[in-house]
């Protein structure tokens, strides 16, 4: 037998914050590999049309919106022909939406696993936001055909592109933190995720654009994490204008403002999740 | 090594039980509210910061303490309740204790449900990767070991269906030959080994003694006996949450089953060393009826048999063993071996089974004691220390006559109540 002495872990009741363990999350990386993949292949197995339905949500989306708002309430689209500019908006927006909900109910929904096996619960809430992007770059495949057919092309500003899917998903993670910990006590929370993303999405530049609201009040849309980043979505994309730095920069703060503390809440809570699951 | 694997210090954990009371007031709803996400939890000052109410708590374990050193495989009995589980977890790290400390040298692999995270998507081969990494071990170990596995599992026909399309004895065998093949240093098994036919139960106690063999540590939780005996070298007792006691297997089992004896009334098994020294001691007392099954309560149509294990260290003709039936506070008679027709006298050195059988149809509703006598007739008594007392409760077999319904202890009294003959005239 090799000298497990080096291998000493220590179990003990913990008090007030509890600081990440990197180490830990990475040691267990591969699980997380297999909790996402599993999530992805049970999403379509036995189903018909596969990961056409990852298309088939946000193109009826953006059909219905564009004779709604586009055409009969006729909302502004700067210049752009509506059924992209909401298509552009409809594709971080769903992205977001499925990976809250999933994220949300994440960890009620893993109780079994979370009452018999060992691993850091962050684990969960990450892989439900990580299983979401495989939709999210089939879904981008139409926006493409969409920018062909209007003849668009990307603005310099491609390059952020990963970047702001990254603060989609940091932004998903966050929230889905705190609302995956608190579901597990309060199950209202899971009632309340779906009425929260629809009055999220009114209130996030989705349908209609920035340019709206009274530029003294565009800031305030900024306050809503996903206000600055969807805003910036459609900049990057489609090239019309240039990325507004300060609405983007406010959400960011708030994001990363999310992302902390839905982790350190998390992790306060992670010790009774098997308990009270 | 000297150092324990296991090392655990006064180990607590404390519960909340009951449901949550709802909210009185609308303000009281309101100022909890806006305490909500800081609301600290078990254990912590803030119980008056929680609904009125006392919820009530329970200790699901107490002040554990115990050590146990590499390459000892460590039984964990006890009654239902008792904190097997809740010790498991707590070492498990699936639940933080709420007192107390315990140092873990080595990797840990928990079995604590047998298929914990299968899909029934997705297929036996996928579940095997997914079941293997949620138990901790790395996707190149699986692969390596994913043969022999499937192997284990004799499913290698149907390896790529959904696990859905399995019978629950093919699931069971996948998710235990996944486990099985988990080489940490320090196992936690959790009566993983109480479900599936016997041809399983048999593999599965087969792979657990070569996991003895190969110097593992193991922490190992059942009701089966027999397992505990044979994989064990130690045991622990847990009972309400504490440690009854800890030692040697054979001790500690027979200081458990001789508890769960008195309860049960229809064993007994004797704890005294010092009989050992007599001429004969009894090692065992035991109810049960025709076919050798231990029983509580019998039909008034079925016969009782008293069956006692005797040991003979030196013989003598003078012995004599029986016992007392005896029915509240009324003994109805005593029988020895020494009465019966077939005359059993001279009990030769060794082990002997004697066996007493009570005819069916002679004994009244109700509840009986039996009070053993042993002794070297006019010499001495052989029961030294405190006598037991075994019980049974013998019930109107209804079948027998239709007014056996209505009858009970207040309209039919008596001690005994033997089918006598009736002649009509």
């Amino acid at each position: 037998m090799e000298n497990t002495a080096d291998k000493l872990s220590i179990i003990e009741p913990k008090k007030g914050w509890i600081p990440i363990d990197f180490k830990e999350i990475w040691k267990y990386r591969e699980l997380l590999y297999f909790l996402t993949k599993r999530d992805i292949k049970v999403r379509y197995k036995q189903t018909v049309l596969g990961g056409l339905w990852a298309i088939i949500q946000p193109v009826f989306t953006m059909i219905v919106f564009t004779i709604f708002f586009g055409r009969l309430a006729k909302v502004p689209s700067d210049g752009i022909p509506y059924p992209l500019f909401v298509y552009a908006g409809l594709l971080p927006w769903t992205y977001f939406a499925n990976a809250l909900t999933a994220s949300g109910n994440s960890l009620v929904g893993s109780q079994n696993l979370i009452t018999k096996v060992y691993f850091p619960r962050l684990i969960i809430p990450a892989s439900a936001s990580l299983a979401g992007l495989l939709d999210f770059f089939i879904a981008m495949l139409v926006l493409g055909v969409l920018m062909a057919y209007y003849q668009f092309l990307p603005g310099i500003g491609i390059f952020l592109f990963p970047i702001l899917v990254g603060l989609t998903f940091m932004c998903a993670v966050g929230v889905g933190l705190w609302l995956s910990a608190l579901n597990v006590e309060y199950r209202d929370i899971r009632y309340a995720i779906p009425f929260l993303i629809q009055l999220w999405m009114f209130v996030s530049p989705v349908i209609y654009p920035v340019s709206m609201v009274k530029e003294k009040y565009q800031w305030l849309l900024a306050i809503n994490p996903m206000g600055g980043v969807i805003n910036a979505y459609r900049a990057v994309i489609l090239g019309h204008k240039p990325v507004d730095w300060t609405l983007l920069g406010i959400s960011t703060v708030i994001i990363i403002l999310l992302f902390i503390s839905g982790l350190h809440y998390f992790r306060r809570m992670e010790r009774t999740f098997a308990d009270v699951v | 090594m000297n150092t324990p694997v296991i090392k655990v210090e006064n180990l607590s954990k404390q519960y909340r039980i009951g449901e949550r009371e709802s909210y009185k007031t609308i303000r009281e709803v309101f100022s909890k509210l806006a305490k909500v996400p800081f609301r600290r939890r078990n254990g912590s000052k803030s119980q008056s910061e929680i609904c009125n109410s006392d919820l009530g708590t329970i200790w699901a374990l107490k002040d554990v303490s115990f050590q146990v050193r590499q390459g000892e495989v460590v039984g964990v009995i006890g009654r239902n309740g008792a904190g097997k589980s809740t010790l498991l977890k707590s070492l498990s790290k699936i639940t933080e204790p709420t007192r107390g400390r315990v140092e873990l040298r080595g990797r840990v692999g928990s079995l604590l449900e047998v298929g914990t995270g299968f899909h029934p998507e997705l297929t036996g081969h996928e579940n095997i990767y997914l079941y293997g990494a949620i138990l901790g071990m790395d996707r190149w170990e699986i692969t390596k070991k994913f043969d022999e596995i499937v192997a284990f599992a004799e499913l290698e026909k149907f390896i790529e269906t959904p696990i859905k399309r399995y019978s629950s004895g093919m699931y069971m065998r996948l998710a235990f030959a996944v486990a099985a093949h988990l080489e940490t240093e320090i196992l936690l098994v959790d009566e993983v080994l109480a479900v599936g036919d016997l041809s399983f139960q048999k593999k599965c106690l087969g792979k657990m003694e070569d996991v003895s063999h190969e110097g593992r540590t193991v922490l190992f939780v059942s009701h089966n006996m027999g397992a505990v005996r044979n994989l064990c070298s130690k045991a622990i007792w847990l009972e309400l949450g504490k440690v009854n006691c800890t030692g040697k297997v054979e001790e500690v089992i027979s200081d458990y089953e001789n508890i769960e004896v008195n309860e049960a009334g229809n064993i007994w098994c004797n704890p005294n060393s010092k009989e050992k020294d007599e001429i004969a001691y009894i090692e065992k007392i035991e109810i049960h009826d025709e076919v050798r099954k231990r029983r509580n309560s019998f039909l008034s149509s079925e016969s009782i048999q008293i069956a006692f294990t005797v040991h003979v260290r030196e013989s003598n003709p003078n012995l004599k063993l029986g016992f007392d039936l005896i029915k509240y506070g009324d003994i109805v008679f005593r029988s020895q071996q020494v009465d019966s027709p077939k005359k059993i006298k001279n009990l030769s050195v060794g082990k002997h089974l004697l066996t007493c059988e009570i005819p069916p149809d002679f004994l009244n509703n109700g509840e009986y004691l039996i009070v053993p006598q042993f002794s070297i007739h006019l010499i001495r008594g052989l029961i030294k220390e405190k006598i037991p007392v075994l019980k049974f409760r013998v019930k109107f077999d209804s079948s027998r006559s239709e007014f056996h319904f209505v009858l009970n202890e207040r309209n039919h009294p008596g001690s005994v109540f033997p089918m006598l003959n009736w002649e009509l005239e």
